[in-house]
């Protein structure tokens, strides 16, 4: 006979205010099997948990319900609490009443009595519950970072440090990322390369670092602790061993009509090219796209050039699988494609440039060489305009994105005062419609760019760049001055809405990691779990998560680097016991749950059983590998016979909440 | 058809673990509200949902059924939701076979991040049963216990 | 919420309280010159129930209905289906009839299609 105990939490007024606590647990103690029933402030609490323990003790109790919160915030929390008493973890169940109830509902009679129900149905399917036990599932210790910005840079390093070997996986020929294309950073205004470069040069010849380069992650099997990914890394036609970076061929190509994605394409590079001159690893790349000898096969300059032999116009994509314990997604941002916003003339005018264009125009190693030019004549502008929230902030998401890109205040601000630092004769506008500057020292940045810098701030939009003679006709509103503006500039910057890396999305399905309407990744909860995904063992680091500037993400990459020593020092991890589980008698052998499993995790054995008179039969019958399965259910509901079964939500316990919601 | 005003239809709702059943625990975090006619019930993944299930619900008296999993590519077990869609889409030629209104049941992908849509479609599934008013043909009445 | 903003709202489908006021729908107004309200602040105006103001101002009629600040419009709240719906709600104004049955006959005239006169008293008297 069982003995459950039922405990009915008030959450505080979070369910006390709409469900009346008391009648429910006074309702559910009528139900069969119920031998205690009381209701508490809060459960979760640590004279909440107690009291739990003590019932158990005090009541013999076989089953426990525990009407509360959802599930997915406490059920490990009272699973720990009822194991502590005596109880197997598995004997608990728990009635959702505030999400799912008092939350939801303003009606007292009405929230109360749906809370009843589904008490009801937790008590019909604890009935049925049976205690069961978790396995061990072992850890590979060695990590992956997928992304090789200062996000997977910094996270690499941290994990590294930790005695872990990492792998970083990028699909650029080098690491840095978008840091490595920014000029400046704010609110310091130290030079973005002299801070990273050593940090990439760390990653290098840090041991414990594996830099795959050029390369991108093709398929995701296995789970926490034990994952085996497929890694692509595309040909580049150049011997990494072989190659000492010394960039003689890059001087000699012949193809030199090459859009140099580094500079965005403000210049143009070779067919074979080192992305820029710090960067790691320092191996040249041959872009297949452009290279007259992989096209037609006549040149081969570099090669009769390469004093180390390491060119290879033969060299194929290479494969290469790797165990993993866990995987932390970097896979960072881009700015947005502004083809929809041709109010501000970016492709009617090459003096119309994104922020990030901006930067280069700025970098001493970028294509003016750090002289800020014109891109269409070369000459020194005098009047610049700076237009904020470009594509950010959008109703409906059909041209632009709905959220605040959170960075594009602080750079305009930092791009504007640079120039009139370096440049006083010119006039610099920003138009805006707020200036967000919530971060350590810098409202105190901007306000200089007001302040000592002279920066034209004006509230209102731009709502037309029209190019026209040599100019750019600016026509906005000075909202606050009430008036329009005409102005004629030399340049326009546009602060493009920032949005996940295209490869996000195909990475997260192979993942099966969660994403929000944006294809940001989702965190396991936004405030507690911020750089977990929901996922186990995978963990997010940068902007992938959502828009960041550089310390945050640095920052959040330590904390996920954090996460994964955790997991990685442990040598075993509990599993999941709600695993499936065939009931032998009445397995035919037919394959069927075999076939669903997106695992592996069933297989079939030939197995004596007593027949009639003595005899002995051999049947084939289906097993399932606990420590494989994921307990996702596919094969219980393919099983012809009914033999599959799927502990923790059976068939019979889900019909039991069935019946007990549907009495 | 008559609307019965005072009719309040048992909907059984099953949600997938990681991304409906969060999306409806987003509603709550939200307080988006939707009828207290909906009960949901937890399963690991919509594979896991069994037709019988459905049967089974029709059979006690449930009005409607709907079953919610993680969208098409985001299943939490990689495939899941394909299969239940296969199998919803057999059941439900079964349903029209035996003479069960279409409307009754349902299937909706709802990801965790979609407190609002789980919310408007509880709201929008309810209305519909309500309009579709009790259902009587799968009932058993051996099975009521009064 | 005053009544007003809600009519206008009924009328024009439209929610001002989208607006986040960046301008962009001035800025890009090719009559600004000639308006004492600029679209932004129409919606304001709006949205803070000064319809009536809006409703008595020469303004509206200034609009040309060119469909530039919708088309800018980074929160679709399209201020010239606002002024469109302004533009109405003079029509609409209950009591403030621009024709009555009576004055048709003297109105009538040989070439005048009957339809047009019809559709005028309609368009004209209409209560809100």
């Amino acid at each position: 006979m069982q003995r459950i105990g039922v405990f009915v939490c008030w959450c505080g007024s979070n369910i006390a205010a709409t469900v009346d606590v008391e009648k429910v647990a006074q309702t559910l103690a009528q139900e069969p099997g119920v031998v205690y029933s009381t209701h508490y402030q809060y459960m979760c609490s640590q004279a909440g948990q107690e009291m739990i323990q003590n019932a158990i003790r005090e009541h013999r109790l076989t089953g426990v319900v525990i009407c509360s919160c959802s599930p997915r915030m406490h059920e490990a929390t009272f699973r720990k609490t009822v194991e502590k008493a005596g109880l197997n973890p598995y004997l608990l169940e728990i009635a959702n009443i505030r999400e799912h109830c008092s939350w939801i509902h303003k009606d007292k009679l009405t929230a109360t009595e749906k809370a009843v129900i589904l008490g009801r149905a937790a008590i019909a399917k604890v009935q049925l519950n049976a205690p069961l036990t978790a396995g061990q599932s072992p850890v590979t210790k060695r990590a992956l970072v997928i992304g090789g910005g200062i996000a997977g840079i910094q996270t690499a390093l941290d994990i590294a440090e930790a005695g872990f070997p990492v792998d970083i996986v990028e699909k650029k020929p080098t690491i840095g990322g978008k840091m490595a294309q920014i000029d400046k950073t704010f609110p310091t205004l130290d030079c973005a390369a002299c801070i990273l470069t050593p940090k990439m040069v760390d990653a290098s010849q840090n041991e414990n670092i594996d830099i795959i380069s050029y390369a991108q992650v093709e398929k995701v099997q296995g789970f926490v602790g034990s994952f085996s990914v497929t890694i692509r890394k595309k040909a580049r036609y150049v011997d990494e061993t072989k190659c000492t970076g010394c960039g003689l061929c890059t001087e000699k190509c012949p193809q030199k009509k090459v859009p140099n994605e580094f500079n965005l394409g403000l210049d143009n590079r070779r067919a074979i090219y080192i992305p820029f001159a710090q960067a790691v690893p320092k191996v040249a790349a041959i872009d297949p796209n452009y290279c007259t000898m992989l096209k037609s096969g006549k040149c081969g300059v570099c090669a009769k050039v390469c004093t180390a032999g390491a060119i290879d116009y033969k060299q194929q994509d290479q494969l290469i699988t790797r165990e993993y314990g866990a995987i932390v997604v970097a896979t960072g941002f881009e700015p947005i494609r502004l083809d929809k916003f041709d109010e501000f003339a970016y492709s009617q005018s090459p003096d119309v440039v994104t922020s990030l264009e901006f930067e280069r125009l700025m970098n001493a190693a970028g294509p003016t060489g750090g002289t800020l030019l014109r891109p269409s004549d070369g000459s020194h502008p005098h009047t610049l305009v700076f237009v904020q929230c470009v594509g950010s902030r959008c109703d409906g998401g059909e041209k632009g994105k709905s959220y605040c890109s959170k960075i594009c205040c602080m750079y305009t601000a930092k791009h504007a005062m640079l120039i009139r630092e370096k440049y006083p004769d010119t006039e610099v506008y920003v138009f805006y419609i707020d200036v967000r500057t919530p971060g350590k020292n810098f409202d105190e940045f901007y306000r200089r760019a007001v302040e000592e810098y002279g920066v034209h701030y004006i509230k209102g939009m731009v709502g037309k760049v029209t190019p026209q003679d040599g100019k750019l006709k600016v026509q906005a509103s000075d909202l606050l001055g009430g008036r329009q503006l005409r102005i004629d500039a030399d340049m326009v910057i546009l602060a493009a809405a920032i949005e996940p890396d295209k490869t996000a999305r195909p990475l997260a399905t192979m993942l099966t990691a969660s994403m929000d309407t944006n294809d940001f990744f989702t965190e396991a909860h936004p405030k507690l779990r911020p750089v977990e995904s929901p996922t186990a063992g995978i963990f997010l680091s940068g902007a992938c998560q959502g828009p960041k500037d550089i310390p945050e993400t640095v920052a959040q990459a330590s904390a996920a680097a954090a996460k994964v020593i955790g997991l990685l020092v442990k040598d075993s991890l509990t599993c999941s016991p709600c695993t499936a589980k065939p009931d032998e008698l009445m397995c035919n052998g037919c394959s069927s749950c075999e076939k669903v499993c997106p695992y592996g995790a069933i297989t079939y054995i030939d197995k004596p059983f007593r027949g009639p008179n003595r005899t002995t039969l051999i049947r084939r019958v289906a097993q399932v590998n606990p420590a494989v399965c994921q307990g996702c259910g596919a094969c219980t509901v393919a099983c012809p016979s009914g033999a599959m079964d799927l502990q923790g939500f059976s068939n019979q316990q889900i019909m039991a909440e069935v019946d007990a919601i549907c009495r | 058809m008559p609307v019965n005003e005072t009719f309040k239809p048992t909907i059984v709702a099953f949600c997938c673990n990681w991304c409906s059943y969060a999306g409806a625990d987003l509603s709550g975090t939200n307080r988006l509200q939707y009828p207290a006619n909906v009960k949901i019930i937890r399963i690991p993944c919509s594979c896991r949902l069994n037709p019988m299930f459905i049967l089974r619900a029709f059979q006690r008296g449930a009005d409607g059924v709907i079953l919610c999993g993680c969208h098409p590519g985001d299943c939490h077990y990689t495939t899941g939701n394909y299969y239940a869609r296969r199998r919803m889409t057999l059941l439900f030629s079964l349903l029209d076979y035996m003479g069960i209104e279409r409307g009754r049941t349902r299937v909706e992908w709802v990801s965790a991040a979609e407190g609002a849509k789980f919310a408007a479609t509880m709201n929008d599934f309810t209305e519909t049963i309500i309009k579709l008013g009790p259902n009587r043909r799968l009932e058993d009445l051996r099975c009521k216990t009064e | 919420m005053s009544d007003w903003t809600q009519r206008i709202q009924d009328i024009s489908g439209v929610n001002p309280r989208k607006c986040m006021k960046c301008g962009k729908c001035t800025a890009a107004c090719p009559a600004y010159d000639r308006m004492e309200y600029h679209p932004h602040q129409f919606v304001d105006m709006v949205q803070s129930g000064r319809v009536e103001e809006l409703m008595a101002s020469r303004g509206i009629y200034t609009c040309l209905s060119c469909f530039a600040c919708v088309e800018r419009c980074p929160r679709n709240v399209e201020p010239a289906h606002i002024i469109e719906a302004v533009r109405l709600a003079v029509i609409r104004q209950q009591g403030g009839n621009h024709m009555k049955p009576d004055q048709i006959p003297g109105l009538l005239e040989e070439d005048l299609p009957q339809q047009a006169i019809t559709s005028a008293l309609r368009k004209y008297s209409k209560g809100g």
